[in-house]
Order: C-alpha cells, then sequence, then structure tokens
C-alpha cells in the first residue's frame, strides 16, 4: 500500500501587511504511511499546527502555501478545485480535530447538530434522522454513551467534549486522521481515554493512519511509530518513536529530550538544563542551521549552508555533524 | 518508616512557616452545596519546597487562594510563623507572600506598562531604592527569566505572549524575594527546553534565600523535579503525602497510583 499522504518540500507562510513573510513552515517533505500513528513534535512557534492546516486543506489567509505539494489519494491536493476537495477528500478521505476543538462545539446547539451539519456538509443528500443514526450507532460500537447526542456541550466533561468531536469526525471512515494536540488542555486520566479512542478508531479500521501533532514527547512515546521533529519551520529529524526517544542524533531532538520532566529516577538525579536562548524570529530566520545560534556543537559550516538531509535505515537527519 | 520518622523528628524542631489547619471551604448551600475543599491540614518549613498535585476540580486552587487570603476558610484556619493570617495587615502578609498564576496580566489593567507592573515590587517591599537602581534591578530579574528589558519595559501585557507574561510574573517574584511564594501552574505556557531554566532558578533562590516554594500543580513531572515533598489531592481531600520520590515510587492510595499509571513516562508504553 502506498503512502496515504505526502507533503513534498513545502512551504507555507504567513504574508503580513508591507510584504513581511513568516516563513511558519519552509521546505518540509513528509510522508504518512498507512497503518501508523505519526508524530510531529516540536515546541511553540516551530510550525506543526501550520503544517497540520495545510495537509489538512484548512488553512486560510494569511497563510498561503508559496510552494511543494501535497499528494493524497492520487490528487494534487493544493491545486484541486475547493468543492471537489470538500467532496471526495475532506472528511471523507483527510479528517482533522484541529487544537481546541472541543471548545468551538457551538454551546446552545445539541451535540447532535454538529453530527448533522458536519455529515451534510460532506454528504448533502443524508438526511437529519440518518445522520443521527450514524453517530449513535459509531457511539455504540465504541463504546461511549449515546446521551452525548442530546447534550448540550457544557454538560460534558472536557475529556467527554474531546472524545465525542473526534468520533463525529470520523464518522466517515477517513483514511487519515489530522489531530492537534488533542489531549493538551486534559487531566492525565482523560488524556488516556483520549489516545484510548484513537487506538480503537485504528484498530477497528475506521481510520487507517493518524499525524498526531503535539509538544508532548512522553506522549508520543506511548502512542506513535514515527515522529517528526520541527524546529523554527523545519524538519531536524525524522525515525522510528525508538529512534527519537532513545537514541536521538539532532542536537536539538537531544536538548528537547532532556529537558522533559517525566516523574522517573534519572529527573531527580541531576539538574536538568533547557535550551538556552530562544527560537528564531520566522521572519527573517539565521543563514544555514537554523538551530545553530543556541546549538552547543556547532560548526562552522553550520552558520553558513543549510544542511542536506542524511538517511539512515528509516531515520533522516538535518544535521552537519552527520556528514 | 525510621527514614520518616527522623525526618518528622527533625522538622518537630523548626517552626513551621505556614500552618494550615482543618481548612474548609464550602461554596452554595443546600443541595447546592459543594465543599471544594475538605479538612485540609498541612505545614511548609522555611526554605522547603512542596507540591500541592491534583487534576481539574480537587480544591488546590482554592486552596491557594485561601493561603492569599483572597477568599475566606469556611473552617479552619492558617497561621504564618504562629500567627493567624485573617489577624494580620494585608502588605505586612503579601510582602511575605507571594504568588505566580498561571496568567495573573488577564486580569490587570492593560493600560499598565512592563515597567509600571514591576515598580510596584518595590512600593510593596517599602524600602526606598532609587529610580535607576529600581531600572538597573528590573532589568536584572528580566533578563534572569530570559525576557529582554530593552525591548519589552514599556510594553502593555497585550502586546506579552502567555510564556512572556508567565517570565514577568517570576521576574517580579524574584524583585520582590518573598519568604513563601506560591507558584500556581507558573510555567503552563513556557515550552519545555525553557520551563526547566525558570525551574531551576526558582529552586536556586529557594536554596540560596531560604524561600519556601508551595507549587500547585496538575503536572507530576514537574512536581517530582521541583519538590521536597508532595501533596496529592482529590475531591478536596489531601488523599496521600510524603517525599516526592516516596510517592512517585510507592503510592499507597488508591487514586495515586491511578493518576500515576496515567501519566505517560518514557520508560514504559502504556497497554491500551
Amino acid at each position: 500500500m502506498k503512502n496515504l499522504l505526502e507533503a513534498q518540500n513545502l512551504k507555507a507562510y504567513y504574508r503580513l501587511v508591507d510584504g513581511i513573510q513568516i516563513r511558519a513552515v519552509d521546505g518540509v517533505t513528509l510522508e504518512l504511511r498507512p497503518n501508523e500513528v505519526l508524530g510531529i513534535a516540536g515546541e511553540s512557534g516551530c510550525g506543526k499546527s501550520t503544517l497540520a492546516a495545510v495537509i489538512s486543506l484548512t488553512h486560510n489567509p494569511p497563510l498561503h502555501v508559496i510552494d511543494g505539494e501535497v499528494t493524497a489519494n492520487g490528487f494534487d491536493l493544493l491545486r484541486l478545485p475547493k468543492e471537489q476537495a470538500r467532496r471526495e477528500i475532506k472528511g471523507k478521505y483527510i479528517s482533522v480535530v484541529p487544537q481546541g476543538a472541543m471548545n468551538a462545539l457551538n454551546p446552545t446547539q445539541r451535540v447532535r447538530n454538529f453530527a448533522i451539519d458536519m455529515l451534510q456538509e460532506h454528504q448533502p443528500d443524508m438526511t437529519k434522522q440518518d445522520a443521527v443514526d450514524l453517530a449513535r450507532a459509531r457511539l455504540q460500537e465504541l463504546s461511549l454513551p449515546e446521551r452525548v447526542l442530546t447534550s448540550y456541550p457544557h454538560e460534558l466533561s472536557g475529556g467527554m467534549k474531546q472524545r465525542t468531536v473526534i468520533v463525529l469526525s470520523t464518522l466517515l471512515n477517513p483514511k487519515v486522521l489530522i489531530a492537534d494536540e488533542p489531549t493538551s488542555a486534559l487531566d492525565v486520566s482523560s488524556q488516556r481515554a483520549v489516545i484510548r479512542l484513537l487506538m480503537t478508531l485504528l484498530d477497528e479500521q475506521i481510520i487507517t493512519s493518524i499525524a498526531f501533532i503535539t509538544h508532548e514527547l512522553p506522549l508520543l512515546r506511548q502512542v506513535a511509530d514515527r515522529i517528526a521533529v520541527m524546529y523554527a519551520g523545519k524538519l531536524v529529524e525524522v525515525g522510528t518513536m525508538e529512534e527519537i526517544i532513545f537514541q536521538p542524533q539532532h542536537p536539538y531532538t537531544k536538548a528537547l529530550m532532556g529537558s522533559m520532566l517525566v516523574p522517573e529516577r534519572h529527573v531527580r538525579e541531576q539538574r536538568i538544563e533547557g535550551i538556552p536562548g530562544v527560537p528564531p524570529d520566522l521572519k527573517n530566520p539565521p543563514a544555514g542551521c537554523r538551530f545553530h545560534p543556541r546549538c552547543t556543537q556547532r560548526i562552522e559550516w553550520c552558520t553558513q549552508e543549510e544542511p542536506p538531509p542524511k538517511t539512515v535505515g528509516d531515520r533522516t537527519t538535518w544535521c552537519w555533524l552527520m556528514h | 518508616m525510621v527514614l520518616a520518622n527522623a525526618l518528622n523528628n527533625s522538622k518537630k524542631q523548626r517552626q513551621p512557616l505556614l500552618q494550615v489547619e482543618n481548612l474548609t471551604k464550602v461554596f452554595g448551600s443546600g443541595k447546592n452545596e459543594v465543599i471544594a475543599v475538605d479538612d485540609v491540614s498541612f505545614e511548609i518549613y522555611p526554605g522547603e519546597i512542596i507540591s500541592l498535585l491534583g487534576e481539574s476540580g480537587s480544591g488546590k486552587t482554592t486552596t491557594a487562594r485561601m493561603i492569599l487570603r483572597l477568599s475566606q476558610p469556611t473552617r479552619g484556619r492558617i497561621l504564618f510563623k504562629g500567627k493567624d493570617i485573617q489577624a494580620m495587615k494585608g502588605v505586612d502578609y503579601w510582602r511575605q507572600v507571594q504568588a505566580i498564576f498561571q496568567d495573573p496580566f488577564s486580569s490587570f489593567n492593560s493600560f499598565y506598562s512592563v515597567h509600571s507592573f514591576l515598580s510596584k515590587a518595590f512600593r510593596l517591599k517599602g524600602n526606598h531604592v532609587s529610580k535607576s537602581q529600581q531600572r538597573a534591578m528590573m532589568e536584572e530579574a528580566m533578563k534572569k527569566v530570559g525576557l529582554n528589558a530593552e525591548e519589552l519595559l514599556f510594553k502593555r501585557p497585550h502586546e506579552l505572549s502567555g510564556g512572556q507574561r508567565q517570565r514577568l510574573m517570576i521576574a517580579r517574584a524574584l524583585l520582590i524575594s518573598p519568604e513563601l511564594l506560591i507558584a500556581d501552574e507558573p510555567t503552563s505556557m513556557i515550552d519545555a527546553s525553557s520551563r526547566v531554566g525558570i525551574l531551576n532558578m526558582l529552586m536556586d533562590l529557594s536554596r540560596n534565600l531560604g524561600m519556601s516554594i508551595m507549587f500547585i500543580t496538575h503536572d507530576i513531572g514537574l512536581a517530582y523535579y521541583t519538590s521536597d515533598r508532595l501533596l496529592i489531592m482529590n475531591k478536596g481531600r489531601i488523599v496521600e503525602r510524603g517525599p516526592s520520590v516516596e510517592v512517585v515510587e510507592n503510592p499507597t492510595d488508591e487514586y495515586t497510583r491511578r493518576l500515576l499509571a496515567d501519566v505517560p513516562t518514557l520508560s514504559k508504553r502504556w497497554a491500551l
């Protein structure tokens, strides 16, 4: 089976007044393979949510795709007419749960109306009753309470709202689910319930693969098959979960992994140091490797030329030290 | 157990900085009654770092608000250096007990610049410092938390990011250097790679100046890394307490066990 989604040298910039551009995603090449959870990790402003918006075709001005392509299901997504994308791709092939989605439910409407709107948007000939029946059957299948359909959003806990949004977003059995920080505002027990739901959706083959966007690497340790690490609009390292978590190669991945505060003995046995400095301004990113101003291992090359990718097995690293 | 006893004995010889006794907070009445904090007692010793750890709705922030005198206890009392805090003069108390909130600036007057926000710290301290000295101290405190004073000193709250506002709160705490700092999710909007640096700074401040810190957090990793002791709160009650390593490695309470099992760690992969 071939890749479900591919981004080729994707560049997406925010265009501000006076010709200023924020180069949020700047040359990303990445594929989502069948039957995998691909973690896309990085800190605020690294471009991970921008990438999610573009590959799910939910980007809006001032964000513009400058270059590159996204292919899925044989389509060149970025050049697909809007109407066709809505009918053939969105919700059916690619579905997205954007950041904070659970708080975007209309507070004055029962949850079932969201299901009806969502389904009729993509399948205009579906009746309201069919839409509600479909949603109810799916909730039953996943052992979630049917009552959420007749509830108002404020009557549900945060974890339940988020699970409901995920279930309703996948009613049309999309191949790809793009989940942007699906658990970030939740307690750990609700977080685990959301993760369990995502895994069930995969096991039941309701969806085929997930792009899981998060800043939390310990969470990706739990769910991801592969992890792509972004920094300042670019990928720095992509590899299997084990490679990224346990044998990171790029100095940024190493430093980021080293800053994780998990409740495990090694964390208390030493002083953990974060990464000094701040990420670069993406209006005017530094030449060479974008991490070089904060990198403790930089060599002269790093300040001048962008590191080309170096691939060994499943892992690709963008760092001069690897060459 | 022997170790715990020895620890208790050594503590008994010291006077606690803060004592919380049978603290209870009830909201509403009749059938709408909610017991947010239910008969909570603990103490904080000088120079100690503790964490009050719980999920949303556990009552941890309500407890913090009562300690800060922002909310009246329904029952119980809070003693600071042996004195009931309700009987103390506000300014005297807040000079010694300060707080960092998740996003305090959101409730602040948005016409105040960073400069005027920080200069209030000097007024609270009450000691006379010349304007130029104040400026130098502000710049130094901002630098310590990774903020550029030159760029930000005359900005207004809405021009700063969440992380910058939290850093600013910490800079203000540095200027006041209270004896007890109540830190309610102080780094929730700061990225992992910078968060550790800021926590290290607070821990150094505690070590070097003897400042006590109480973290109010749901972040078990943060609590474990920073704290001498943990208090686990659930449904208004403290369900487990003890030295951080003991609580995390050998939890005895059922709720604590479940909580720890749900925290993603690096060593184990969940069975889902």
